[in-house]
């Protein structure tokens, strides 16, 4: 029988699908893992209502599970609390920035009010670290990013949301 | 169950309803945008949010079937009722004419959207209080992107703030609808689900009010005119809509992929 650790360490190892390079896990979307007799079962927040990878990461879960030899794996989904880019580890950060996305950073649950008018949060460049930059717009090509881009290497970038 | 058991039950679904209909038909319209925006930023960030507000409505609708506890899923309340049957804001559902005003009807309903997620984060119902603390966050980004295009354009050239009035002229009447009290209302407050709509005209006015003298808009007086989509009763586009939306699913039903 499989035990929580086991599975959280498979999970550890499970890609978001859009973000290879960080996993479940690091993302902060699993929110706890029990061990039963008949399973394994697995609690998911999801980022964004309308992300269409939450039913891809939802079925690698379940196959990686599967695939370690987990007899059952249920997956279930909790709204509340919701979900924030607070719960991205500190090193998973720093492997996307590494990636070439802008952090979000901490404090977003904190951060809540809506900025004044014309207000553009200042990023810093992942690729050259300058902090002159310049959004190019708010929304990006997937719900969570933002697109950037760097004055100084003259590069575009996302940057990863502060939600 | 007693009668006023059942009353107030039915009050719960129509409430429910009222917020997943009025995500979706807005979500279906923004999405009408997809490959036409006017440049390609502005056509991903109207379509992100087409999809942040198709997800808001998945979830609602998803807890109005197991309310309504008649075995039907987000499926199908969202394609297989007919237009009295949905219970969204008249606003939602009018066609999207220029950019400028599909920006201030986003702005316009994201500034309501706020106040109502903020009021539904201590509702009696759970899940309804869970799905208002998630999607807060994304209005949160509507309203601002919104907000910010609103004043640009309204105070921009003679041509963009000339389109903006008139948007303005044009949607302003709907948004009385946002406020006017129903018996739904009533009996969803007493019940501890939501706030009364009409109490959130305030907090709606508040942020509303300066964002528009900021974009050098003037806003007209209101007038009697009340639109009632929530209650049922859509306007001439509703049905339009509903044929494009439904098509797929009336002309193979059950079809999956």
């Amino acid at each position: 029988m499989m035990t929580a650790e086991q599975a959280w360490e498979v999970l550890a190892r499970v890609a978001d699908p859009e973000i290879p390079v960080i996993s479940v896990t690091e993302l902060g979307i699993v929110r706890e893992v029990r061990a039963q007799a008949q399973g394994i079962d697995v609690v998911v927040t999801p980022t964004y209502s309308g992300c269409p990878a939450t039913e891809a990461i939802e079925r690698s879960i379940v196959d990686a599970l599967r695939e370690a030899g987990a007899s059952d794996v249920r997956v279930q989904t909790r709204l509340a609390p919701a979900w924030t880019t607070d719960w991205i580890a500190p090193e998973a950060q720093e492997k996307l920035r590494r990636y070439g996305i802008a952090p979000p950073g901490g404090g977003a649950a904190a951060a809540g009010a809506i900025q004044p008018i014309g207000f553009v949060p200042r990023v810093d460049c992942p690729l050259c670290g300058s902090r002159n930059t310049e959004r190019l717009s708010a929304f990006g090509a997937t719900a969570c990013k933002a697109l950037y881009r760097c004055r100084d290497c003259r590069e575009p970038f996302e940057h990863f949301k502060p939600i | 169950m007693t009668a006023a058991a059942i009353e107030a039950a039915t009050a719960r679904l129509d409430y429910v309803l009222r917020i997943a209909d009025s995500a979706l038909i807005l979500g279906q319209r923004l999405a009408e945008w997809c490959g036409h925006g006017p440049v390609i930023e502005e056509d991903i960030a109207l379509t992100n949010t087409a999809l942040d507000l198709i997800g808001q409505a998945r979830l609602l609708l998803t807890h109005a079937g197991a309310l309504e506890g008649q075995g039907r899923d987000e499926d199908a309340l969202a394609f297989l009722r007919d237009e009295p049957q949905y219970r969204s804001l008249t606003i939602c559902e009018l066609p999207n004419e220029d950019f400028g005003r599909t920006i201030l009807r986003n702005c316009l309903f994201a500034a309501f959207q706020m106040q109502l997620w903020q009021a539904l984060a201590s509702s009696s119902d759970a899940q309804l209080a869970a799905i208002a603390g998630k999607s807060i966050k994304e209005t949160r980004y509507h309203l601002q992107h919104a907000a910010d295009w609103t004043v640009r354009l309204g105070d921009g050239t003679e041509e963009s703030h000339a389109r903006m009035q008139r948007a303005l002229d044009y949607l302003w009447p709907y948004t009385a609808e946002f406020f006017s009290p129903t018996a739904t209302d009533e009996q969803a407050s007493a019940a501890g689900v939501g706030p009364a709509w009409s109490t959130l005209a305030a907090g709606w006015e508040q942020s509303v009010l300066p964002l528009l003298e900021v974009a050098t808009l003037k806003v007209p007086p209101r007038t009697p005119f009340l639109s009632r989509g929530k209650e049922g009763r859509h306007s001439e586009h509703m049905g339009h809509l509903l044929a494009e939306m439904q098509y797929l699913q009336r002309a193979h039903p059950g079809a999956n992929w």
